[in-house]
């Protein structure tokens, strides 16, 4: 396996509301390695966001605070690093899109003056030389006259244009990982299919790490190498995006897939994973998503699962699997 | 086969473009632009299309929330676009809509209690016990319990909301419901709750809905028939399995191929289109979708294909169908 870019071990981020502390994310632990684009996805509430925020520290504090664990950039703990040394990371070493491109641009410059700024702040050049390097990278994202564009406002282009100006401005000093937050959610399916299409040309021609953020599971099959299946804070399952769809081992991870309507074939009802996402507490007993799984049983309420190794990076994080392992462990001693 | 509930003809909205120091008007923005289709009584007619295609300018249309500039719409065999608001506000005790964002469509100030009784009592049940009644009645029907009465739209979840919406179109018996993006501000797991909800509301209350969406497979699982709308123009319509496994019309073909499937082993020919969708104040001359399309030919920047038979009661506008008949 290549080198590892990215490394979480045992990240939390709590918020410190009124209502009491939320683990919003909650010891969660997965790899990036280079050249690899891995999937985070979950439902609102489940603390992706929160997940990617965190490791460019970017949580605002207060409410939010990491409150354990380490993120390892290329062996590095960002956790433990200064606001000095994130600004340096920030955009350089890590970049960052987000869903919707019209909040992230300020509408008021041009594109041009606002890639201008990001190359000159994070590259020694001049203006001509970062100009240059701008046209260069709205070229490489796509964009037709380049050459234009750059004087244009953000407001003068369509959204899965201003959603290429921000792929851009993230790709403008060669980062080793992108970081996306749902960057197709706010954009048409035509679009979409331009977008991840550009996304998955930059990781294989520039090697770029990709952690991509979503909650759409078919994204996920479409670029995705493997993918780490977020519930209300915790990680509930990872593996490569092969083994999550067409062989997930938690219940949450099976009932997601099959509440999907399909593209193809016929189904006269969809299946539904009764209730709603539990929102996140201090001092919750028990699976975080027993109350809505059909398979939980009595220690499901009672103990909070780990994350069992099935081997090969696959994890899931339910109680089935010690069933089956001890069931296993049974037979072996029967056999023998 | 059953009666159409609903026949519309020829419906157009344009909207005025402003512009000078006397606020002449300059052009127009063809939101929807001679669209014509029709729906039968206990039929899910879903229509598809991106961001700025007019599906659901064209819903509102219908139900005359936006007064529609052309055309005509019958309902039940009615004329209904010449009907004074009077009869109109009567005869929408029998259409109904829900909309997208049940955050935004719910009044924050009032009870569940209040926002389901409020359709009652404007067509005319005065008994305040009988309200009650049929609230609590509607409640449960849309999976929510006696008790939810009382409390506020804030103490609920998104999808329990729309359940509420849901609860509110029902109240006054509609034989038309227009469902404008009724699941997209929805998770996946609640998305798969509101569908069955709504699959069994149409079986049990031999309901007609008009179902308007940007996700192609949520208006699959759930339609009859799908019309495909592109820059105000319907384009093509059909049984949803013809349509969804022999398209036509090559932008129905883009759109099929854009979609990722959850499903590694599916390989698709994506059909990657290039552009954007043009402006509908200044659309494409011929047919609209020419500067976008992988078989335009020189007809298609001159002349405007319309909406013509293509056998098996489908309907494409496109020329590479009309050639051959």
């Amino acid at each position: 396996m290549s080198e590892v870019i990215l490394e979480l071990k045992k990240l939390s981020t709590h918020f410190f509301t009124d209502q009491g502390e939320i683990p919003a994310v909650d010891q969660v632990s997965f790899r990036v390695h280079r050249g690899e684009v891995v999937g985070v996805v979950g439902e609102s509430g489940s603390g992706k966001s929160v997940t990617s925020l965190s490791v460019l520290k970017l949580i605002p504090d207060p409410p939010g605070k990491i409150v354990s664990g380490s993120i390892l950039y290329k062996g590095e703990d960002l956790a433990q690093a200064t606001e000095k040394r994130m600004k340096n990371i920030r955009g350089n070493e890590i970049s960052m899109i987000f869903q919707e491109p019209m909040t992230s641009l300020d509408p008021v410059f041009t594109i041009g003056n606002q890639m201008r700024e990001a190359i000159r702040i994070h590259q020694k050049v001049s203006k001509k030389a970062a100009n240059e390097r701008a046209i260069e990278m709205l070229k490489l994202v796509g964009i037709p006259r380049a050459e234009d564009i750059i004087n244009e406002y953000p407001h003068q282009l369509s959204g899965g244009m201003r959603q290429r100006v921000m792929i851009a401005m993230a790709m403008s000093s060669d980062p080793s990982l992108l970081i996306a937050d749902e960057p197709t959610t706010a954009l048409d399916v035509t679009i979409q299919a331009q977008i991840l299409d550009l996304m998955k040309k930059i990781n294989q021609e520039e090697q770029t790490s990709i952690l991509l953020i979503t909650h759409d599971l078919g994204v996920v099959a479409d670029i995705c190498d493997r993918v780490v299946v977020m519930y209300a804070g915790q990680v509930v399952e990872q593996g490569t995006t092969r083994e999550i769809l067409k062989d997930p081992q938690h219940p949450y991870t099976q009932g997601l897939i099959r509440s999907l309507p399909k593209l193809r074939g016929k189904e006269e009802k969809l299946y539904t994973i009764p209730g709603t996402v539990l929102r996140p507490k201090k001092d919750h007993v028990g699976c975080r998503f027993a109350p809505r799984c059909e398979f939980a049983f009595e220690r499901c309420f009672k103990e909070n699962p780990e994350l069992y190794d099935l081997g090969e990076g696959r994890e899931s994080r339910c109680f089935l699997h010690a069933e089956r392992e001890g069931k296993r462990l049974e037979d072996a001693t029967t056999n023998t | 086969m059953r009666q159409p509930i609903l026949e519309v003809e020829g419906l157009k909205k344009y909207y005025p473009i402003q512009g000078g120091i006397f606020g002449k008007t300059v052009g127009e923005v063809k939101a929807v632009d001679d669209v014509s289709f029709y729906v039968r009584e206990g039929e899910i007619l879903g229509i598809v299309g991106e961001s700025g295609c007019g599906k659901s300018t064209m819903g509102k249309a219908i139900l005359r929330l936006i007064e529609p500039t052309e055309g005509e719409i019958k309902f039940e065999g009615q004329d209904i676009t010449e009907l004074p608001s009077e009869d109109m506000r009567k005869l929408r005790r029998d259409m109904q809509i829900i909309f997208q964002d049940p955050y935004a469509s719910l009044n924050p100030r009032h009870t569940v209690e209040k926002i389901i009784s409020e359709p009652l009592l404007v067509h005319g049940m005065k008994s305040k016990a009988e309200r009650k009644k049929r609230v609590r009645e509607l409640l449960e029907v849309v999976g929510l319990s006696a008790y939810h009465a009382s409390r506020y739209p804030h103490q609920f979840s998104g999808g329990q909301r729309q359940r509420i919406g849901i609860a509110r179109a029902l109240a006054n018996n509609p034989k038309l419901i227009i469902c404008d993006e009724p699941v997209s501000a929805l998770d996946v797991s609640v998305q798969s709750q509101i569908l069955n909800l709504m699959g069994d509301l149409r079986d049990e209350f031999n309901l007609t809905y008009i179902f308007i969406a940007h996700d192609l497979s949520v208006v699959k699982h759930i339609s009859d028939r799908v019309g495909v709308m592109y820059l105000g123009r319907m384009v093509e319509l059909a049984d949803k399995d013809d349509l969804y496994e022999d398209p036509k019309h090559p932008y129905t073909q883009a759109l099929l191929s854009a979609v990722p499937e959850p499903d590694p082993d599916i390989k698709k020919e994506r059909i990657i289109l290039e552009g954007d969708v043009p402006s509908p104040a200044n659309p494409p001359a011929g047919c609209a979708f020419h500067t976008r399309c992988p078989f335009a030919m020189d007809i298609c920047s001159k002349v405007r294909p319309e909406l013509e038979p293509a056998g098996d009661g489908r309907f494409v506008a496109c020329h590479l169908y009309h050639g051959e008949q």
